[in-house]
């Protein structure tokens, strides 16, 4: 296999990283629902360039609050474009850096392996009374899973059944529990990696009844250790970092 | 910002709701508990205390966890309250008043049963003597030198349940007019970056909360509220 420029250039600086003379700290600051495979990721960049990854879990829209109020994060991995585009326009993130790390794919799914069928038809049904469903204002697969109903022009029919979740996590607990009988949750929760997949049922939802929900991932002005997060977020879009955010169930 | 404002005073209708519902519950159920759990010898006594003080170490995202569970078409209650025909607890008003109930019950049960055991023996004696019976001695003797500790346990009961915060979120659902509270709504502006409409919001608890605290201080000028619902005129023990 011959190396392309820019990939051997890429292999040139990671090596360059590697062989350092010292290794940097970094803090990150990862949107909840990326957590599993930014663990994978961040352990492969620790190993590959000799640098330490410390990764924070939450809410982007926490993570907004801390940075404008000073906390040490070097790399946000946002849930959403709008969060670290506000960041850029406030002067508080590189722009050069802001780039989209990973699309995020939305399932309807039921714990009920008989309740989803292949076309999602079951929405317009009665055969189940609550629809979790994640903040819209807050998490972009709300927005997506608000996108799709008013797409399907189901707004209306829905509405009183839906049960609104802080987050995608929450979304997921509530329909895994059983507590809703559907839920919109992310690709990932329901195909984890590690093969563990959850029996149920589920309707991929098609890509045209949204917006993707790209996440972008940028650097903080105020890291001190500006060039290994750079060399994190370019890590991001190197194949074997593709590799697991696939797996992850999301596109780039 | 107007759309905001009806949903804000919504919240705030239902939060002021819940708490009156749950601390009359609380009340009802707490006060003989109290009463029990001061003048028992059981050896239940221990354990049963300590399963009410639970609420108090548990973070309450964890126990609405595990209420989600429970209540749940896969859990003990929710596979009883099937059964009974009330369809799942999760997502609803009653679901909300059970958890809270919980959550609350150390902030009830405890001043009323340091009330009851600061009375003492001797006016239920005395009252005895004079052919007052059990039910008598505890609604004309007890419950009168208790009263302090009954008003600060309802005080702080309901001001803890206008506070709650992790059970709703993990058991609510957020519905408009069922289970979404002040906390909650306070805690979907500021992840909304909505700071403006959260500072009010946060306003408002936060002078509520403190008008109450201010009225149970009055009320009990020796400052510490737990260790001051001694009745007036009984000596401490």
């Amino acid at each position: 296999m011959t190396l392309s420029l820019p990939r051997g250039l890429f292999a040139l600086t990671l090596a360059a990283l590697a062989f350092s003379a010292h290794a940097d700290e970094l803090q990150v600051a990862v949107a909840a629902n990326f957590s599993a495979a930014a663990q994978k990721i961040a352990a492969q960049f620790e190993h590959d360039t000799g640098n330490t990854v410390k990764l924070s879990f939450g809410a982007t829209g926490k993570f907004y609050a801390q940075i404008t109020a000073g906390a040490p994060f070097d790399v946000l991995l946002a849930a959403d474009q709008a969060t670290p585009a506000r960041l850029v326009a406030e002067g508080k993130a590189i722009p050069a850096t802001l780039h989209t790390y990973a699309i995020g794919k939305l399932v309807l799914w039921s714990a009920d392996p008989a309740l989803v069928d292949a076309k999602g038809e079951i929405l317009k049904s009665d055969k189940w009374k609550h629809l979790s469903v994640a903040d819209a204002k807050l998490a972009p697969y709300g927005q997506a899973a608000k996108e799709t109903l008013a797409q399907l022009k189901l707004t209306d029919a829905v509405q009183s059944r839906v049960v609104t979740a802080e987050n995608i996590g929450q979304a997921w607990q509530f329909v895994q529990t059983g507590n809703a009988e559907l839920g919109f949750v992310a690709l990932g929760q329901v195909q984890p990696p590690d093969g563990s997949r959850v029996p149920g049922s589920m309707w991929l939802v098609p890509d045209n009844l949204y917006t993707p929900i790209k996440q972008d991932a940028v650097v903080i002005s105020a890291s001190k250790v500006r060039a290994a997060a750079t060399a994190f977020v370019d890590y991001l879009a190197s194949d074997k970092a593709r590799v697991v955010i696939k797996a992850y169930g999301y596109s780039w | 910002m107007d759309v905001d404002w009806s949903a804000d005073l919504q919240a705030v209708a239902l939060t002021l709701k819940l708490a009156f519902v749950v601390t009359l519950l609380l009340l009802a159920i707490g006060t003989p508990l109290a009463w029990w759990l001061a003048h028992t010898r059981s050896r239940w006594k221990a354990p049963l205390a300590a399963l009410v003080a639970l609420p108090l170490v548990l973070p309450p995202t964890v126990l609405g966890f595990y209420l989600l569970m429970l209540m749940g078409p896969h859990g003990l209650v929710g596979q009883a309250t099937q059964a009974l025909g009330i369809g799942l607890l999760p997502f609803s008003f009653s679901g909300l008043v059970i958890a809270s109930m919980l959550y609350s019950m150390p902030f009830v049960v405890q001043p009323i049963q340091t009330a009851f055991e600061a009375i003492g023996a001797r006016p239920l004696e005395a009252a005895a003597t004079l052919r007052a019976g059990p039910w008598e001695r505890f609604v004309h003797v007890a419950l009168p030198l208790a009263r302090r500790g009954v008003i600060t346990a309802a005080v702080l009961g309901f001001a803890h349940t206008v506070g709650e915060f992790g059970v709703v979120l993990m058991i609510g659902g957020n519905i408009p007019g069922a289970t979404r509270v002040i906390s909650t709504q306070l805690y979907s502006h500021v992840e909304a970056l909505e700071y403006p409409a959260a500072h009010r919001l946060a306003a408002v608890l936060l002078l509520f909360s403190f008008a109450v605290l201010l009225w149970v201080y009055r009320l009990s000028p020796k400052g510490a509220l737990l260790a001051s619902t001694a009745p007036d005129g009984v000596p401490r023990p």
